[in-house]
């Protein structure tokens, strides 16, 4: 056995409050392909990054062939020898595959780019790789799996020994993805170590040779791939849920559904989704990030365009959907990320609550005039009601703490009373408090006959809280588990475990 | 919440996301963004009343303020402009085509659809900068730039170089008559402010603009027509540049004079001298009136103190440097 490649000591990182990564030791062998696994925010794209130079080390110490390292970039750690291929790639899209492999190295004579050096060396490389990628192709005319080609060369024709693959095949087809699994296992052969991040479990077993298992930011365990199946793997991920408590859920009443959605498709990211929300009921979406979970919470909303299938509620299909036509009709959405999408937040929380209103609301805008005092009234008895503070209408949202603005935008949704409430990611950045509080009035909600789609990479949430639970994998709805269903159940289907199979292909 | 800033300062810089420090009593650089504005002026104004003896008298100050009508009624417009996140700077194309389409029509026509077509014709003009900002996503800044290429050809097309000048008195009443020295188009300025700063703090629409400019997709997200708030902005900073050209027409008694090119930054100034933030979501109409007279005072207080006008230039651009900085460290925070 060689010595370690790579080494970590007790390496932490934190943002802000959140704990990424905790004390990590872990060792990576030359010349062997190394996953790293978990559920989303385990920690294993930070640690990857922090491997790589793209993130500080928090504490603890990275060791290079035994030689304490401190990279202070990613062009720092790629003088040492360790390259990161990003998710989202970083090459110049408007330059040549040959320009970009040698951007800011390029062989000078007397100033000038020695192109046909240059040439001769790209050649060699290619050689060298097996590689098949265009020279002179600019790259914005390749697919993402040539573009994920480039940066390989790239970080190659630079002396790289190291490379961290963040999530590498999330864009590439499954064919793409083979070719890509060659490439690694060729590149292995010839010394070059592998740090592969993913959260698909089959292309880790077909590819590791050594796996680490990290959850809420520890390393659970680390052992050769040969000795795991997906459902280890995924046991491990999970560990045993510590069960928080949630509002006791009411059972949702009986009766036709509220929202019914049959067949709504968009080319390449949602494909024939079929989905029934009755009054009163709450229906949990679980799945990997970028399974499609976002993007069918705004094609419900008519925030994102839809290529066909139908909507109707109550009965009455909803026609072509766009935001303020879904408010129109009482289906609100709290959207994934607040400060982005949802709040203005040099405005008072009055003019937030009430924006989506103005149109239809004669109390408080009469042919667009504003009633202000009535405005300021009714938004004061809704904060009070939300218990937000301060519970004033006229504070700035900017001024007030995440579980607070999270607060604002429910407040937003509901100062229309609407019929159907679209959550995706509810309690994100908020304290355990505020986090409570929501997860009661997601509970009040439904019980006073709200249709809810609840979105939430917590998974935990989603199961304390939903009727029913249905899994997206890949912009389709792959599996429906009724109230409480096991976490190992919903995992297996989010990562698309075979049911019968126990072992890897 | 005066705690939760005691505990940010108290576990030093490090926090990531420390609360709103500007929520104590001290003076914070919001402050001076928001209120700046009032204290300059007072200052200015007082200064000038003291140092001058002509600068406080009734005459004075309306003439002030008859000059400065046409950069007024602009400037005003473009604060509605910029709180929804664009720019116009086809303002000075406008006014110099309307001007022009207004002095044809009162002598080919007459004096009342002289008037009427003026602002139809910043209308037109305003309508199709906002399509081209939003239809064609061409950034609003560069869509004006292009277009008020088009539109100062287009009127120097009609007067190939030569002013159009009307004989008819009837004309000449907008800019000139009114009662005694309020001329009418005083009174159009102090009207198109009030009617716009009604607009952006009573009305659903200022809301929209606000909710626009501060934060798009969360506006689109909230159900708010995006595109058609800011097609609006644009169609009232054209009319108001429309019936600015007008004014200034009326004033001499022909259209054409002035390329209106010193109004667009003259506007602009006035508008980020009041504080509107020129990323748009925060500002106000009075704000950038008193912007607008500030600006004046300093011309007419260099004027009547007899300093060389290069003097005024430079402190005018000292100042609005001044106004610039204060308002992006205050955005930066």
């Amino acid at each position: 056995m060689s010595a370690p490649r790579i080494e970590l000591r007790g390496v932490s990182k934190r943002f802000g409050n959140v704990v990424a990564v905790d004390r990590v030791d872990l060792s990576i062998a030359a010349a062997t392909v190394h996953a790293l696994v978990g559920a989303n925010g385990a920690g294993k794209s930070t640690l990857g990054r922090m491997i790589a130079g793209a993130i500080a080390v928090g504490e603890g110490q990275i060791l290079v062939d035994g030689e304490p390292v401190d990279f202070a970039s990613p062009r720092d750690a790629l003088a040492h020898g360790v390259a990161l291929i990003a998710q989202e790639l970083a090459l110049a899209p408007d330059m040549t595959v040959l320009e970009n492999v040698y951007l800011g190295v390029e062989p000078r004579k007397a100033g000038i780019v020695a192109r046909g050096e240059l040439r001769a060396r790209f050649d060699a490389l290619l050689e060298s790789t097996g590689f098949d990628v265009p020279r002179d192709a600019a790259v914005r005319t390749l697919s993402i799996a040539d573009q994920q080609k480039v940066e390989i060369l790239r970080a190659l024709s630079r002396g790289a020994t190291v490379i961290v693959m963040d999530e590498p095949t999330s864009s590439l087809t499954r064919d793409e993805a083979q070719r890509l699994h060659r490439l690694i296992r060729d590149l292995r052969t010839r010394g070059v170590t592998i740090v592969y991040v993913s959260h698909f479990l089959d292309e880790v077993l077909a590819l590791a040779d050594e796996v680490t298992i990290l959850r809420n930011g520890r390393l659970i365990r680390t052992g050769p791939a040969s000795a795991e199946t997906e459902a280890t793997l995924v046991t491990g991920m999970l560990g045993h849920s510590a069960s928080a408590d949630y509002p006791a859920r009411k059972p949702a009443p009986p009766g036709a559904p509220l929202l019914r959605v049959r067949g709504l498709r968009r080319a390449g990211i949602l494909r024939d989704i079929d989905l029934d929300v009755g009054a009163g009921e709450i229906v949990g979406l679980a799945g990997l990030v970028g399974s499609g979970r976002s993007e069918l919470a705004r094609a419900l909303f008519g925030a994102d365009p839809i290529d066909g299938g139908t909507i109707e509620l109550a009965g009455e299909p909803v026609g072509h959907l766009t935001p303020t036509r879904a408010f129109d009709l009482g289906i609100a959405m709290v959207p994934e990320s607040r400060k982005e999408q949802g709040l203005l937040l040099d405005q008072p929380v009055a003019a937030n609550t009430t924006l989506p209103f103005l149109r239809r609301r004669s109390r408080i805008a009469r042919f667009g005039w504003l009633a202000k005092r009535a405005e300021r009234e009714q938004v004061r008895t809704l904060l009070a009601d939300l218990s937000v503070k301060p519970q004033s209408p006229t504070a700035l949202v900017k001024t007030m703490s995440g579980g607070n603005q999270q607060k604002v935008l429910f407040g937003k949704c509901l100062f229309g009373e609407p019929r159907v409430l679209i959550l995706d990611e509810p309690t994100r950045g908020v304290d355990v408090g505020a986090r409570r509080a929501i997860h009661e009035l997601i509970g009040a909600l439904a019980s006073r006959g709200v249709g809810i789609v609840l979105i939430s990479s917590d998974l935990e949430e989603v199961l304390g809280l939903a009727h029913r639970v249905l899994v997206m994998r890949r912009g389709a709805i792959v599996a429906e588990f009724g109230a409480d269903p096991s976490m190992d159940a919903v995992m297996e289907a989010a990562f698309g475990v075979e049911q019968t199979a126990g072992a890897a292909q | 919440m005066p705690q939760a800033v005691k505990v940010a300062g108290a576990d030093g810089g490090e926090a990531t996301i420390a609360p709103d420090a500007s929520r104590g009593r001290r003076v914070t650089i919001e402050h001076v963004r928001d209120y700046g504005i009032i204290v300059v002026f007072i200052a200015l104004f007082v200064v000038l009343s003291i140092t001058s003896p002509s600068f406080l008298s009734v005459d004075n100050l309306l003439n002030i303020v008859r000059q400065n009508a046409a950069v007024g009624i602009i400037a005003c417009a473009a604060t509605l402009v910029i709180i929804g996140g664009g720019f116009d700077l086809s303002v000075g194309a406008v006014y110099f085509l309307a001007g022009v389409a207004s002095a044809w029509l009162a002598v080919h026509v007459n004096v009342p659809v002289a008037l009427v077509g003026g602002i139809v014709v910043g209308l037109l003009l305003g309508a199709f900068n906002g399509l081209l900002s939003t239809r064609l996503n061409i950034s609003s800044f560069l869509a004006t730039l292009a277009t008020s290429l088009v539109f100062a050809g287009a009127g120097a097309a009609i007067t190939k170089g030569f002013p159009i000048t009307v004989d008819d008195p009837g004309f000449a009443t907008l800019g000139t008559k009114g009662f005694g020295r309020l001329t009418w188009s005083v009174i159009a300025f102090v009207a198109v402010a009030v009617v716009l700063q009604l607009v952006l703090t009573r009305t659903t629409f200022g809301r929209y603009v606000f909710a626009v400019g501060g934060n798009a997709e969360a506006a689109r997200n909230s159900g708010v027509r995006v595109d058609r708030i800011r097609v609006a902005t644009f169609v009232i900073s054209g009319m108001a540049a429309g019936l600015a050209g007008i004014i200034d027409a009326s004033t001499v008694s022909s259209g054409g004079n002035d390329d209106g090119s010193s109004l667009i930054l003259a506007s602009i100034a006035a508008v980020a001298l009041g504080g509107t933030s020129i990323f748009g979501g925060i500002g106000a109409v009075w704000k950038t009136v008193l912007g607008v007279l500030l600006l004046a005072m300093i011309a007419n207080g260099f004027d009547l103190l007899s300093i060389a006008s290069y003097f005024q230039d430079i402190f005018e651009g000292f100042v609005i440097i001044v106004a610039v900085a204060i308002n992006s460290l205050a955005t930066k925070r």
